[in-house]
C-alpha cells in the first residue's frame, strides 16, 4: 500500500516540477510588469503544439524542442507586450483582464482552427518505458519531464540572479520609480520580462506534451492551476513557485488515490481559498 | 460640555514609537493646534482620533463616549469630521455632489440634504461652481471642497490637518477667517495640525507641540513660541 | 411621475429610447426565430450585465466567479420544479436567497481579510470551481451526465411554471432587463446610490464622512448574486437542461461580464449596449465566416478569433467602455447643468 502512495507521490513531484516552471512564468509577469496574465494556459498550449508540429515534421523530441519553442515563444511575447499590452499599464483590472482573456480566446480559437478539436500527442519511443528503484517504478517521461523542468528554472534563476539585465528586470518589479530613476528603459524590460515569462511558459508546454494529450480547450484549467501555484508558493517569489508547483502536484496525485479523480482538484481549490484568507503573500512571498 | 480629550495615547508602527502616551484636551467650542517637526506624530494622532488607525494605547473620548475602539464611520457620527492632508475629493462627481454626500450622513431626504449642501457651498464660495468635476478644480478650492463636504456631516468638532499646505498668504487669511466664523457662530470646536505658523498664530487659542511622537509644551500661543524646548526642536540646539 | 423620473435624460435621448422600446417589442411579429434566438441572447446578456455590474460598478469589486451565483440559481429552480413541482417564480425566490447567502460569504471572506483586486477575483474563480467539480459529482443533480426539465408544450403561454414558446422568454427576458434598468436606476439616485458612488471613488474618505463602507459594500454583493440567480432560473426554464461544466464554468462567468465591461462598467446604459454590440456581432461573425467554412477551417474558430479581436480593439481604443463614448459623441446624457 505504501508503494502506491510512494509512487503517487513521486509522480506528483515530477509533474509538480512541470506545474512550477509553468507558474514561474506567471510569477515573472505578475512580480514585474503587474500584468494577470489570464492567457497562460493558452501560452502554454500553443507550446505544445509548436512541440508537436516540430515532432510531426523534423522528429525532434519535445526536449529538444525547448530552446526553439521558448525563442519562439519569448519574440511573440515581447512583441504582444509591446505592441499591445503596454496599453494596459495602470488600466483598471477588468479591462486587463478583458484584455488577456480576449487574447486568450484568440489563440484557442487559432489553435481550434488549425489543428481541430481532438485530442492529439507525440507518440514518443520511450513513452512507455519507466525505471524501478527500489520499491517505486517511475515513468521515464516523468524523470525527463520533471529534470527538464528543473534545468530550465535553474537556468532562470542563473539568469535573475547574477545576470545584468536579470537584476535590472527584479529592479523593475521592485520598484518601478526607482528604476525609472536610474535610468533603466522600463518598457524595453517590460517587453523583456514579458518575453522571458512567455518563453517559460512555452517551454513548459513543450515539456507538458511528454505527459499530457494536448487540445484546444486544455488551457483554462492550466490557467487556474498556475494561478493556484503562484499564489500559494507567493508572488514574485521563483522558489516559492517551484516549491507550490511540487506542492500542488503531489497534492493532485494524492487526491487521485484518496478520492475520486474527477475530484482531485478540489483539494487545489480549497488551498488556494485558505491561502488568500490566511497567508495571501503565499509561502515564499514578502509581506505585502 | 463637549469636549475631546486625549489621554496617554499611543501608536507604533513596527521599530517607531509614533505617538508615546500623549495627553492633551481640547475644550469646547475651542481652536486647538498642534505643531511640530515633520515626523512628530502629528498626522498618526490626527489618524488615531479620526479611527483611521487603532491605537495600542490610551483612551480617545468626545464628551463621555470613548472613540478609540470604534471604526472610522462610527466616529464621524459620533461627531467627529475630518480633512485628509493629501485632499481627497470625489474626483469623478461634481463639487455639488461632493458636498451632498456629506449631508447625507444622518439626513435620509435627498432634497433637505441637497438645501443644506446649498448652504454650505454658499457659504464656502463653492456654489458658483456647483457643477464643475472635483477632479477640475484648483488646489486651494479643492481644499475648500473638503472642507465643505466635511461639515455636512454636522459635525461638533473638526480635525483639519494641514489644511493651508500650499496656499497662498491671502488664501492663507480667507481659510482662517472662515475658520474663526465657523467656530463662532455654529460652535463647531476646532483641532488642526500646521506647519504654516500665520494660520496657527492667527486661529489656535491653545497649542500643543509634539516632537519625535512626545507632547513636550503646551499653552497659549505667545508662550509656546518663545519656550525653549521647543526653539529647540524647530531649530537646533545650537540655534537656541 | 414619469415626467419627473424621464426628466434627467435629453430629449435626443428619450426618443431614442421610445423607439428602441417600440421596436424591441414589435420584434416577434417581424422577425424569423433565428433572429428571435439571437435577440434572447442579447436580452439574457444585457440582464446578466447589469446584475454583475452592481458588485463592479457600485461595490468596487471585480468578480470573475458570478456562474456560482447563475448556476445556484439555475438548480435550485429546476431541482424545485421538478422533484417538487414548486413554480419557478418561488424557485427564484429561493434561488436568490441561496446565491445571496453565498455572495454574503464571499463578500465577508474578502472583507474580513481584506482581500482586494485580483486576488479577489481569483477567490471568486476559485469558489466557482469548487463548485462546478463538486456539482460535477453530485449524484442528486445528475452529476456531470446533467439535470433535466420535462419539456412542455412549446405552444403554451404557462407563465405559472415558464413553459411556453421562444415568444414568452423573449418577453420575460425583455421585461426582466427593463426591470433591472429601473431598479439600478432608481438606486442609484437614491441616497444608497450616492454612498455607492463615494465607495467606489475613495473608500477612506467615505468611511470619513460616516458611510459604513462594509453594510454598503455587502448590499450590492447581496443583490448582484440574487439578481445574477434568478437570471440563472429563467436561463434553466428556456434551456431546459444544466450541466455543471457549462453553467459553473469561468467561461460563463466571462459571457456574464463581457458585455458591461464593453459598455462601460458602473454605467446605468453599459451593460445592455454592450450586449447589444456583442452579440449580434458574434452571431454577424458567423453569417459572415460560413463560406470559409468551405475551405475546411474550423468554423467555430474562426468566429472566435474575429470576436476576440474585436474585443481587444475596443478595449485599446475605449477604456472606459462604449457607452460614455456614445453617450458624449451623440450628447445622449444629460448636462450636470440640467440638474439642480
Amino acid at each position: 500500500m505504501l508503494d502506491v502512495y510512494l509512487n503517487q507521490i513521486v509522480s506528483g513531484v515530477l509533474t509538480g516540477l512541470v506545474y512550477g516552471l509553468s507558474a514561474l512564468g506567471l510569477s515573472v509577469i505578475f512580480g514585474v510588469c503587474r500584468i494577470i496574465n489570464f492567457a497562460h494556459g493558452e501560452m502554454m498550449v500553443v507550446g505544445m503544439y509548436l512541440a508537436l508540429m516540430l515532432f510531426r515534421w523534423a522528429g525532434l523530441d519535445p526536449l529538444l524542442s525547448i530552446p526553439i519553442v521558448g525563442g519562439l515563444l519569448f519574440a511573440a511575447g515581447y512583441a504582444l507586450q509591446g505592441g499591445l499590452i503596454n496599453r494596459l499599464i495602470g488600466v483598471p483590472e477588468h479591462m486587463q483582464f478583458i484584455m488577456l482573456a480576449a487574447i486568450a480566446i484568440v489563440i484557442v480559437s487559432s489553435c481550434l482552427m488549425i489543428f481541430g478539436p481532438d485530442l492529439q500527442n507525440a507518440p514518443l519511443s520511450y513513452a512507455y518505458d519507466s525505471y524501478q528503484i527500489g520499491p517505486i517504478l517511475v515513468d521515464k517521461v516523468k524523470i525527463m519531464a520533471g529534470g527538464a523542468a528543473l534545468a530550465v528554472a535553474a537556468l532562470l534563476a542563473a539568469f535573475f540572479r547574477w545576470t545584468y539585465l536579470g537584476k535590472a528586470i527584479r529592479a523593475c518589479g521592485d520598484n518601478l520609480t526607482g528604476a525609472v530613476v536610474i535610468g533603466l528603459n522600463v518598457k524595453r524590460l517590460y517587453a523583456l520580462a514579458f518575453g522571458i515569462g512567455a518563453g517559460c511558459i512555452g517551454v513548459a508546454g513543450c515539456i507538458l506534451l511528454l505527459l499530457v494529450d494536448v487540445q484546444p480547450y486544455l488551457a483554462t484549467d492550466y490557467t487556474l492551476l498556475a494561478f493556484v501555484i503562484v499564489i500559494v508558493g507567493g508572488l514574485g517569489s521563483l522558489a516559492g513557485a517551484l516549491i507550490a508547483g511540487v506542492l500542488i502536484g503531489v497534492s493532485e496525485a494524492v487526491a487521485g488515490l484518496l478520492v475520486q479523480p474527477s475530484l482531485k482538484s478540489v483539494f487545489s481549490f480549497a488551498l488556494l481559498i485558505l491561502v488568500l484568507l490566511l497567508r495571501p503573500q503565499g509561502l515564499f512571498g514578502r509581506q505585502a | 460640555m463637549s469636549a475631546l480629550s486625549v489621554r496617554r495615547l499611543s501608536k507604533r508602527f513596527r521599530g517607531l514609537q509614533a505617538v508615546n502616551s500623549v495627553s492633551f484636551e481640547v475644550p469646547d467650542r475651542g481652536i486647538v493646534a498642534l505643531i511640530g517637526p515633520n515626523g512628530a506624530g502629528k498626522t498618526t494622532t490626527f489618524n488615531l482620533i479620526a479611527g483611521a488607525i487603532r491605537a495600542d494605547s490610551g483612551e480617545i473620548s468626545l464628551d463621555d463616549l470613548r472613540l478609540d475602539r470604534l471604526p472610522p464611520h462610527r466616529i464621524c457620527a459620533a461627531g467627529v469630521a475630518r480633512t485628509f492632508q493629501l485632499v481627497r475629493p470625489f474626483g469623478e462627481l461634481d463639487v455639488a455632489d461632493n458636498v451632498l454626500i456629506g449631508c447625507l450622513h444622518g439626513e435620509r431626504d435627498i432634497g433637505r440634504a441637497r438645501d443644506a449642501a446649498r448652504e454650505i457651498l454658499e457659504k464656502l464660495g463653492l456654489w458658483e461652481q456647483r457643477r464643475r468635476l472635483a477632479s477640475s478644480l484648483t488646489l486651494p478650492d479643492r481644499k475648500r471642497l473638503e472642507v465643505a463636504r466635511a461639515l455636512g456631516t454636522r459635525p461638533k468638532i473638526l480635525l483639519l490637518d494641514e489644511v493651508m499646505a500650499g496656499l497662498r498668504p491671502v488664501e492663507t487669511d480667507q481659510m482662517v477667517a472662515f475658520f474663526r466664523a465657523i467656530n463662532r457662530d455654529l460652535g463647531i470646536t476646532i483641532l488642526l495640525t500646521e506647519h504654516v505658523m500665520r494660520a496657527v498664530m492667527a486661529l489656535a487659542q491653545h497649542i500643543v507641540v509634539l516632537n519625535h511622537g512626545e507632547k513636550i509644551a503646551e499653552g497659549a500661543p505667545q508662550q509656546v513660541v518663545r519656550d525653549p524646548a521647543v526653539l529647540e526642536c524647530y531649530l537646533g540646539e545650537e540655534a537656541v | 411621475m414619469i415626467r419627473a423620473w424621464l426628466a434627467p435624460i435629453p430629449p435626443r435621448a428619450r426618443i431614442l429610447l421610445l423607439i428602441v422600446l417600440v421596436l424591441l417589442l414589435a420584434a416577434p411579429w417581424f422577425v424569423d426565430t433565428y433572429v428571435l434566438s439571437v435577440l434572447i441572447i442579447v436580452l439574457y446578456v444585457a440582464y446578466m450585465g447589469q446584475a454583475w455590474n452592481i458588485m463592479m460598478g457600485f461595490a468596487g469589486l471585480l468578480s470573475i466567479g458570478h456562474a456560482l451565483y447563475f448556476g445556484i440559481g439555475a438548480y435550485t429552480g429546476a431541482v424545485l420544479y421538478m422533484n417538487f413541482g414548486v413554480s419557478p417564480w418561488i424557485g427564484m425566490i429561493a434561488g436568490g436567497l441561496l446565491a445571496a447567502v453565498a455572495g454574503a460569504i464571499i463578500g465577508a471572506l474578502g472583507f474580513r481579510f481584506r482581500i482586494t483586486g485580483v486576488y479577489f477575483a481569483l477567490l471568486t474563480i476559485a469558489f466557482a470551481e469548487f463548485a462546478r467539480i463538486l456539482m460535477d459529482n453530485f449524484a442528486y443533480t445528475g452529476a456531470s451526465g446533467g439535470f433535466f426539465i420535462k419539456l412542455g408544450d412549446p405552444h403554451a403561454f404557462d407563465l405559472w411554471n415558464l413553459r411556453g414558446s421562444p415568444v414568452m422568454f423573449y418577453y420575460l427576458w425583455l421585461a426582466f432587463v427593463i426591470g433591472a434598468l429601473l431598479l439600478c436606476r432608481g438606486l442609484l439616485s437614491s441616497r444608497l446610490g450616492y454612498f455607492w458612488l463615494a465607495i467606489r471613488e475613495d473608500q477612506e474618505a467615505a468611511q470619513a464622512l460616516g458611510i459604513n463602507v462594509f453594510r454598503y459594500k455587502m448590499g450590492a454583493v447581496v443583490l448582484s448574486a440574487a439578481l445574477t440567480a434568478i437570471g440563472g432560473v429563467i436561463y434553466a426554464f428556456y434551456n431546459n437542461n444544466l450541466f455543471p461544466a457549462t453553467t459553473f464554468n469561468v467561461g460563463r462567468s466571462v459571457e456574464m461580464l463581457l458585455g458591461a465591461t464593453i459598455g462601460g462598467v458602473g454605467t446605468l446604459m453599459g451593460p445592455i449596449v454592450g450586449a447589444f454590440i456583442l452579440t449580434p456581432m458574434g452571431e454577424g461573425l458567423t453569417i459572415l465566416v460560413q463560406p470559409l467554412q468551405q475551405g475546411g477551417l474550423h468554423l467555430d474558430g474562426i468566429k472566435q478569433v474575429f470576436y476576440g479581436l474585436a474585443v481587444i480593439a475596443i478595449v485599446v481604443f475605449q477604456r472606459r467602455g462604449v457607452w460614455p463614448w456614445l453617450a458624449r459623441l451623440f450628447h445622449l446624457e444629460s448636462r450636470r447643468d440640467d440638474r439642480s
